[in-house]
């Protein structure tokens, strides 16, 4: 079992930078801290084993460690005010649109002091209605429509109090009523209670409660254009309030949210001239379509008042917030690499690593760029356990580890860009300022394929680590992270870039940066399959979170619904790149073709391999069949595969050296790829599923060599690094590193 | 995830299926093999087999989905120390849980 987690606040740090450790153990233990090196990430007994470097450092000590909490849930909090405190009679209305009405008791909007039970709160009750609580003088009255809300529909919802009568009006209007169902009423009734006043702030989606936030009855659903009045309005002018405030009303508004106005912030701006700006908690869904969406528009920049809602989860998380337990100021003379607070305590073991590149001046000529991006969108995966039809899929068993059912019991913990939210809509966030137990050293994957090592993303990239060390290349470790703050300048002082086993998301600004790279004489070995699949947008603002809309086509684990294509951190359209007049087989020469994740096979040489411009690849190796052995899956092409076509934008200078074969019918083609539908979708059937290895050269003496697969780097190390996998790989390296021009001799 | 299949085991037409499983559960199959897995393996997630890691790369546990977020699941008292045996095992189980029959195979299709 798990009993010591933590995360790092930054993931990539170059000498003079410090980061912090934050740490939570389960129970009340003193942990050991430790500064490693990792090398290699794996502990897979048929495999190089387990390594890392144990370092000297000032924050090798013991710690006490103490539980610390994940408040997930997202909320909007409007801090007190004197108009929000001075409320005696009031009005408040928005447009809802639940996703779980029968979860029970959950908050709309509310202003409640928890300690006094003074305040209002418009919540959906227990029955899955519309209801009010009224709190004054310790006591509370609740006021219920009394008609369940239906799903994901639309409702006008509000409530209008009358201090001086005492009563109260509350009302939920569906948008679309249909015949023979009631989920609309008005009720009004007389209180015995007086509302008290209290000092707590306005909430949305959320009110105080017994959770170790000091919040609770988070809401599932969306919130659209809520408002505020300062008497009890009748419903003629509830309704008129909606779009253009009328004059006669002008002087009631006390505070007006507008949720479409700066999307990409994490501020609720209130529109009336009490300014009441809310602070958005823990990323609730942005830049979703309101209740007023026509579907004549797609994107939201054209009309942002469509795009009013937001969606707000009951397991949103971004920033853990946790204190920090230590700090480590990375010192001039380290080298560059993967390094870890390697934390030991109760019986476990936890790595919080981060990577150090080289001080100014003082690159390798070889740079491994990590894909934290793709990490985070992985992040804290449920696919094991609730993800859905990973068995299906793997057309293997499924196999729980440790970390996953610490997943299972800390719901809190979030998921990954894979996993639902508890309503069932996609996670369209993904935070690295929180645990993400499965990216660690050893730690398996369900993706990993069968039996062998069983790794995936981050502990697989380390196959990579390992080999540069045994083969004794000097190299730095970068990360796409840093890629996009400080965009091709990083990348500039390399010969040669090679990726991770899997780099398949990427914003707009690592792109373009890699794309620099690539054409200004950069050369590249991309060591992975599916990569460059998703667009992914940087927060501007807050660090450490990534925005996707699963648009339109793709392996998608969710769809992104119809009119919620556009990021809301960057305006852009989201998805597939390949959608988006950027495919991959244009940058690398290899696009996404077909995944599998039971066993991976081997390449087979093709007729461009014994080209006279491609000899320096094979130099040494005797083999037609290439990779046929390996610790992921047992064979060098597996998992996610790539394939080249001219038709898709592989460049007609490439030479496809090699591709994979004999792949088993789990192995299906990528939705993209086809049309209509028809049998024949496997790779047992269709000669598209299938991994290609490319190389092609660039303009300014660059070059790329793609493998377009995730399990290539398993390969590596077979047979005590020699084999025909680890000769390919350093006989490309080595003439990448010689900078003379590619010619055919 | 897909809805569970709909296809239902014949135990007697499909026993070829599942003597060919039991050669090698886990790579290449036929389609036979391929359609009773989609019956097997898309089941839904409450009370789905699953392995859990007792020992890294040694030693599994069988157990059971609780089908829910946030509730764990239920490990059962069968263990393995070969991830293809665990396969056979649990096919075994499914085939009984399917057909209401042990899986009986022919004398010389044993292994
Ligand atoms: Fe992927």
């Amino acid at each position: 079992m798990l009993t010591i987690t933590g995360y790092p606040d930054r993931i990539y740090a170059r000498p003079g930078d410090t980061i912090r450790f934050m740490v939570s153990c389960e129970s009340e233990i003193t942990y050991r801290a430790d500064l490693v090196r990792i090398i290699c990430g794996d502990d897979n007994p048929d495999g190089p084993g387990y390594k890392e470097e144990e370092l000297q450092s000032d924050i090798n000590a013991d710690y006490q460690g103490r539980k610390q909490h994940i408040h997930a849930g997202s909320y909007v909090s409007v801090s007190d005010a004197r108009p929000l405190r001075a409320l005696d009679s009031f009005t408040v209305q928005a447009f809802i649109w639940p996703t779980t009405p029968l979860k029970g008791k959950q908050a709309l909007i509310s202003k409640w002091d928890a300690a006094s039970n003074s305040g209002f709160a418009l919540i959906i009750d227990e029955t899955g209605s519309l209801a009010i609580d009224i709190g004054g003088n310790g006591a509370i009255e609740r006021v219920s429509v009394g008609a369940p809300l239906q799903l994901k529909r639309w409702y006008r919802v509000g409530a209008a109090y009358d201090a001086a009568s005492g009563t109260v009006r509350i009302f939920q209007i569906p948008m679309l009523a249909v015949p023979d169902i009631a989920d609309g009423g008005t009720k009004e009734q007389r209180l015995g209670v007086r509302m008290g006043s209290n000092r707590a702030a306005l909430l949305f989606a959320a009110m105080p409660g017994d959770k170790p936030s000091g919040l609770d009855f988070y809401y599932n659903g969306k919130i659209d254009g809520p408002v505020i009045t300062s008497r009890a309005l009748g419903e003629g002018d509830c309704e008129a309030l909606i779009g253009q405030t009328p004059q006669r009303l002008a002087f009631d508004i006390v505070g007006r949210w507008d949720f479409s106005k700066r999307m990409d912030s994490q501020i609720a701006c209130d529109l009336s001239v009490n300014r009441l700006d809310g602070k958005v908690v823990n990323f609730p869904t942005r830049a979703m379509t309101g209740w007023n969406w026509t579907g004549e528009i797609m994107n939201y920049n054209e009309d942002p008042s469509q795009w009013g809602a937001i969606h707000f989860h009951d397991d949103d998380v971004y920033d853990a917030g946790w204190e920090s337990d230590f700090a480590f100021t990375v010192p001039a003379e380290l080298k560059s690499g993967i390094y870890a607070a390697r934390l030991r305590g109760g019986g476990d073991e936890e790595h919080v690593w981060f990577t150090v590149g080289p001080a100014p001046d003082e690159e390798s000529e070889i740079a491994l760029l990590l894909p934290i991006a793709s990490y985070m969108a992985y992040g804290n995966d449920r696919l094991g356990m609730d993800g859905g039809g990973a068995e299906l899929l793997n057309d293997i068993l499924n196999v729980i580890n440790p970390h996953e059912i610490f997943l299972n019991d800390h719901v809190e913990y979030g998921g990954s860009l894979y996993d639902a939210h508890s309503d069932g809509s996609g996670i369209c966030y993904s935070s690295r300022l929180r645990p993400l137990v499965n990216m660690r050293p050893k730690r398996q994957g369900t993706l990993g394929g069968f039996g062998g090592s069983k790794l995936w993303q981050f502990a697989a990239d380390t196959h990579i680590t390992d080999w540069l060390e045994a083969k004794n290349f000097k190299y730095d470790v970068l990360t796409d992270d840093e890629l996009h703050d400080r965009g091709y300048q990083i990348l500039a002082p390399y010969k040669v870039l090679i990726t991770g086993t899997h780099p398949e998301y990427w914003s707009t600004e690592m792109w373009d940066a890699f794309d620099a790279f690539r054409q200004r004489g950069g050369r590249i070995m991309y060591l992975g399959g599916d990569g460059w699949y998703w667009r992914i947008a940087y927060h501007p603002e807050f660090p450490g979170i990534v925005e996707l809309r699963r648009t339109e086509s793709g392996v998608r684990a969710w769809p992104a619904a119809p009119g919620e294509y556009y990021q809301s951190f960057d305006r852009r359209q989201g998805g597939l790149w390949s959608r988006l007049g950027r495919a991959p087989h244009g940058l690398v020469g290899v696009g996404f073709a077909a995944q599998g994740f039971d066993i991976s096979s081997y390449y087979k040489r093709l007729p461009d391999s014994y080209k006279p411009e491609a000899q320096f690849v094979f130099e040494d190796v005797d083999d037609e069949k290439i990779g046929d052995f390996g610790l992921i899956g047992g064979g060098a092409a597996g998992l996610e595969v790539d394939r080249s076509g001219g038709e898709l934008g592989t460049p007609p200078n490439a030479l496809i050296l090699a591709k994979s074969e004999n792949h088993t019918n789990t192995y299906l083609m990528v939705p993209e790829e086809f049309l209509e539908t028809a049998p024949g979708l496997g790779a047992e059937e269709h000669v598209n599923a299938r991994a290609d290895m490319v190389f092609f050269t660039m303009p300014n003496n660059g070059a790329v060599f793609s493998v377009g697969s995730i399990s290539w780097a398993g390969s590596l190390s077979h047979n005590g690094y020699q084999n025909n996998v680890s000769q390919i790989t350093e006989n490309v390296l080595n003439r990448f590193l010689d900078s003379s021009p590619f010619t055919a001799d | 995830m897909p809805p569970p299949s709909i296809y239902r085991i014949n135990p007697i037409r499909d026993l070829a299926f599942a003597i060919e499983f039991m050669k090698e559960p886990v790579g290449h199959h036929s389609p036979g093999l391929q359609r009773i897995l989609h019956v097997f393996r898309g089941e839904p997630l409450t009370d789905k087999y699953v392995l859990v890691t007792v020992t890294p790369h040694k030693k599994w546990q069988l157990a059971r989905l609780s089908g829910e977020r946030g509730k764990p699941l239920r490990r059962l008292d069968t263990f393995y120390s070969c991830l293809k045996e665990a396969e056979r095992d649990v096919f075994r189980r499914r085939w009984k849980e399917a057909t209401g029959q042990e899986l009986v195979l022919p004398q010389q299709a044993e292994i």
